[in-house]
């Protein structure tokens, strides 16, 4: 399983005595892979309805203005149309959000960002909605727009909501009030807007029922979330809102908050027809949060052998027009905010601000991979004063597990951050190329040099750079969210051999979920055969497939149904042939402790089944004291560290990522090819937003939403990545293990920074990093 | 206006009416042949997840105007095997688990099939030059080379002496 350039699982393996075949720790094949390589699997813009419509959105131009009125008669006059509908056609409550609800399904009298929506239009043809959506008249009366979030802070800025700009400002303090240090560092830095980029856009089909209700297949993260939210818009009960998880092409945290998901099910209501709707790439940068742009003032204080003595930290998200999960960002970007290091006295604000850009909400990573630049920068700067290597500061000030967190919890599992940075350090670095005689040296390949085939350099000008980074990551949801999900699993004979089905509403948006809850059943139930059903909204909610906290949580409900299906069908063998045991379940049957077969699944079942169904919790969360951030906020935390390699080209201000290693705590790797997958891919995201990354916005316009204009890395930016997986359990998870998903996007574009930083002897105080910064021009 | 498409594609002949003339490659193979294996993730040729072969060419289908087939040959993924089992670079992008979402899966099968088809023993700089134009947002590229080294190493032993002949045994009207 182990790539080319990976070393693979080390240290601590936590492996069970008798290893199911395709059980946990092994990597089978995932359930829907092949369908996904034949091109079958049927993603939420393969969809198709006898007799469907398309429908499209009209959007607003402007960031702010006064919506004075929507003439839609000339769009309905158009042939082929079937609907135009404005916020007067939405029969319930106009608003959505995921924490707040403060955003219109359909603009209502006020748009608050550029893309808003503010009519949509069914017709047989996609081509005859848009030009039909062209055609509606939108009476728009300007206003000033705020579009910086530090001016948004403002007592007289324009006020985006009632109730001031200000959505959530979060204030930890803890320790000297009053610090002093003989060393002292600061560093302002800045973080631009990222987009998730999953690569299947939104989209999904509304089918109505005839009865009043809707069915509506989409890409999501979340089903139950999404339920909700359409029900209050349509005003409909559940039971007439049924959603169905259609093929996730990707999702990042940019599916969390809805897209189309009322306005097809209003258009497939309003028409009696099916409605299939499908963003163009476009409109993907309109539909969806971003990841927040932030504004970062970090000082630290130490003693002159680099330990840490205090930290104080002001950041500014940007929240955009609505709120989405900014008050969830701004909690881990204010509760984390100082990375994982012991810091004694602690000042911390983290503020959440309306303005009139794109709204911002949820990305891999959270409010993690924003502070993570400013903390990790901190440190290089610190590292530099006091004459310590990037890796002996760390290794110094690192967390390790008993110590406290700056809101005083205490890490009551693994936090190896000094073993990370030593993992990484000690990993083999790339040759260096000759850099200055070519006669003596092969000429190195352009595809190997910053520029790559734009063939700009043979390697003159060129410089390498080393740069180190360790960070954490809250798992799961924190601050007292009641975080739990629900498992359907049931074990019946089918053609003579045992079955089990798992049922959740857990989204698999790509990482591989379906396939680890296949292992965990065939682990608990030792049966061979596990069919994960479709996710749909007829169980119960299993939570986000967010915060990597999707394995952990609605692993541990598929585990726990395991076990009590375990339990009634051990408890019909006592029925039968009276009291034994210990029991338990390997290869079909119930064995004896000594593995002897006391009877097979199949005959103990006979034509009943077994059916359970169950929610699951994990430990309580707390809520930060409002005036200190002091408390128990979270339930797991997950570190990793990156070492990145670049080579930089000085006079043309181009960037080559040589190497990209990390080292991870994961606990203990279910699926270990799927766990390197998310590093990976979680690595190339946070290395994108280093370099390549941003939503540009200037007056609250997107400049650049399309692939053209926003770069994502290819397979020629990317480079080889060497990753260690480290196994130490959390007693407190299931299996021991950890969350994985966000870890390697945080800690990776520090890396990458510091290395670009360190060859070119600039500050580099923005990300992402563009060739003007380099070249000073 | 509309008009009318005839192509062959994946080996059959398919004639296709009432096409408004602005529809590409991709809405026609999508919405109105029933082959969705070809992705719309950008539809304007920079992610790579609509490729498919015309008249034996890798081309992004988004990018082709619909009457721009007429009489020509175009396979998709769905086209590259039989249907009962999967051509060595699909079963490669299975075993390296070079397959997460999935969505630029297809294209890149077809341009991985294309590559091989070409050169069958690509380097790594090869690979990632032939591959430069497949967007994948959640594999960071490293088990979808590992996918292309595990095919090309698969096809080069299944096809002693001709080690190209079961990348290209699919494509239409040969390979260049």
């Amino acid at each position: 399983m182990t790539p080319t350039g990976a070393a693979g699982a080390t240290s601590t393996p936590t492996r069970a005595d008798q290893q199911t075949a395709a059980g946990l720790g092994t990597s089978p094949q995932r359930p829907d892979g092949t369908l996904k390589v034949t091109g079958d699997f049927a993603f939420s813009s393969d969809l198709w309805a006898a007799d469907m419509l398309w429908g499209t959105t009209l959007r607003s131009p402007h960031p702010h203005a006064r919506v004075r009125g929507v003439e839609t008669a000339a769009a309905l006059a158009v042939p082929g149309v079937a609907a135009v509908l404005t916020a007067a056609d939405v029969p319930g409550r106009n608003a959505a959000g995921l924490e707040h609800v403060d955003q219109p399904v359909l603009a209502a009298g006020r748009v608050r960002y550029a893309g808003e929506p503010v009519a949509v239009v069914a017709a047989t043809h996609p081509e005859t909605a848009r030009r039909a959506a062209a055609l509606v008249v939108v009476d728009y009366e300007v206003l000033p727009a705020v579009t910086d979030a530090r001016a948004a802070m403002a007592d007289d800025a324009p006020a985006v909501h009632e109730g001031g700009n200000v959505l959530r400002h979060l204030k930890v303090r803890r320790g000297d009030p009053d610090p002093h240090a003989p060393v002292v560092v600061r560093v302002d830095i800045e973080v631009g807007m990222q987009d998730q980029a999953f690569l299947g856009p939104e989209s999904g089909l509304a089918v109505p029922d005839g009865e009043g209700g809707v069915d509506l297949y989409v890409a999501t993260q979340w089903l139950h979330v999404d339920q909700a939210q359409v029900c209050r818009a349509l005003g409909l009960p559940p039971e007439q809102v049924r959603l169905r998880l259609a093929g996730v092409g990707g999702a990042f945290g940019g599916r969390e908050d809805l897209s189309m998901h009322v306005h097809a099910c209003l258009l497939a209501l309003r028409t009696g027809r099916p409605v299939k709707m499908v963003y163009g790439r476009e409109e993907s940068f309109y539909g969806h949060v971003h990841r927040h742009p932030a504004s970062m003032r970090y000082e630290l204080g130490a003693q002159e052998d680099g330990t840490i003595v205090y930290g104080r930290a002001e950041t500014v998200f940007d929240g955009g027009a609505y709120a989405s999960s900014t008050s969830a960002v701004v909690g881990n970007g204010g509760l984390m905010g100082l990375g994982p290091y012991r810091v004694p006295s602690v000042a911390v604000d983290c503020y959440g601000v309306y303005t009139n850009n794109p709204p911002c909400g949820a990305m891999r990573g959270f409010g993690c991979v924003q502070t993570a630049y400013a903390h990790e920068a901190a440190m290089d700067a610190l590292a530099e004063r006091v004459g310590l290597d990037p890796v002996e500061v760390r290794r110094r000030n690192g967390m390790r597990e008993g110590d406290r967190t700056i809101t005083g919890q205490v890490v009551d599992s693994a936090a190896p951050v000094a073993e990370l940075v030593e993992r990484v350090r000690d990993m083999p670095l790339p040759p260096v190329p000759s850099s200055h005689s070519f006669d003596q040296s092969p000429a190195r390949d352009v595809r190997s040099l910053p520029g790559g085939v734009s063939n700009t350099t043979h390697g003159e000008g060129v410089v390498r750079g080393v740069g180190y980074a360790v960070t954490y990551k809250n798992v799961g949801f924190s601050e007292g969210f009641d975080d739990y999900s629900t498992a359907r699993v049931r074990l019946r004979v089918v053609a003579g051999e045992p079955v089990a089905s798992v049922r959740t509403a857990a989204a698999e948006v790509g990482q591989g979920l379906v396939t680890v809850l296949q292992q965990i059943a065939r682990e608990e139930l030792g049966v061979a055969a596990v069919v994960v059903e479709p996710a749909d909204t007829s169980v119960g909610s299993a939570g986000s497939t967010s915060a990597s906290r999707q394995t952990y949580v609605t692993g541990g409900a598929v585990q726990a149904a395991c076990a009590a299906v375990r339990s009634r069908l051990l408890q019909r063998l006592e029925t039968r042939v009276g009291p034994g045991g210990p029991w338990h379940l390997a290869g079909g049957a119930v064995v004896d402790a000594g593995g002897h077969e006391v009877a097979s699944v199949v005959d103990v079942l006979g034509d009943d089944e077994v059916d359970e169904t169950l929610q699951w919790r994990h430990r309580p969360t707390h809520p930060v004291d409002p005036d200190t951030g002091q408390g128990d906020a979270h339930v797991q935390f997950a570190f990793s560290a990156h070492r990145a390699v670049v080579d930089v080209d000085v006079e043309l201000g181009l960037v080559k990522v040589v190497a990209l290693d990390t080292a991870q705590d994961v606990g203990r790797a279910l699926h270990p090819q799927q766990v390197l997958g998310q590093v990976h891919g979680g690595s190339a995201q946070g290395m994108g937003l280093a370099l390549m990354e941003e939503v540009v916005v200037t007056d609250g316009l997107i400049r650049n939403p399309s692939f053209t204009d926003y770069l994502i890395p290819t397979v020629l930016d990317v480079p080889p990545m060497r990753v260690e997986l480290l196994e130490y359990p959390d007693p407190h998870a299931p299996y021991g293990l950890r969350g994985v998903g966000e870890p390697p996007t945080i800690s990776s574009g520090p890396a990458v920074l510091a290395a670009v930083r360190q060859a070119s002897g600039l500050a580099l105080r923005r990300v992402p990093v563009r060739p003007e910064h380099l070249t000073g021009t | 206006m509309t008009i009318r498409v005839s192509a062959v594609v994946n080996g059959r002949r398919r004639d296709v009416d009432e096409v408004w003339e602005g529809e590409s490659l991709l809405y026609v193979l999508r919405e109105r042949m029933g082959l969705p294996g070809a992705k719309n993730a950008c539809e304007q040729g920079e992610c790579g997840s609509c490729t498919v072969y015309l008249d034996g060419l890798p081309v992004c289908a988004c990018l082709v105007a619909a009457g721009q087939v007429q009489d020509r040959e175009v396979v998709t993924v769905e086209g590259l095997t039989d249907g009962e089992s999967l051509h060595p670079v699909q079963q490669a992008f299975l075993d390296a688990g070079a397959v997460q979402c999935g969505f630029c899966t297809p294209g890149l099968v077809v341009a991985v099939h294309d590559l091989l088809g070409r050169c069958p023993r690509p380097d790594d700089l090869e690979v990632r030059e032939a591959l430069a134009g497949n967007l994948c947002r959640c594999t960071g590229y490293e088990a979808v080379l590992e996918a292309v080294r595990l095919a090309a190493s698969r096809l080069g032993t299944d096809a002693a002496g001709a080690p190209d002949a079961g990348a290209t045994r699919n494509a239409p009207g040969g390979s260049p």
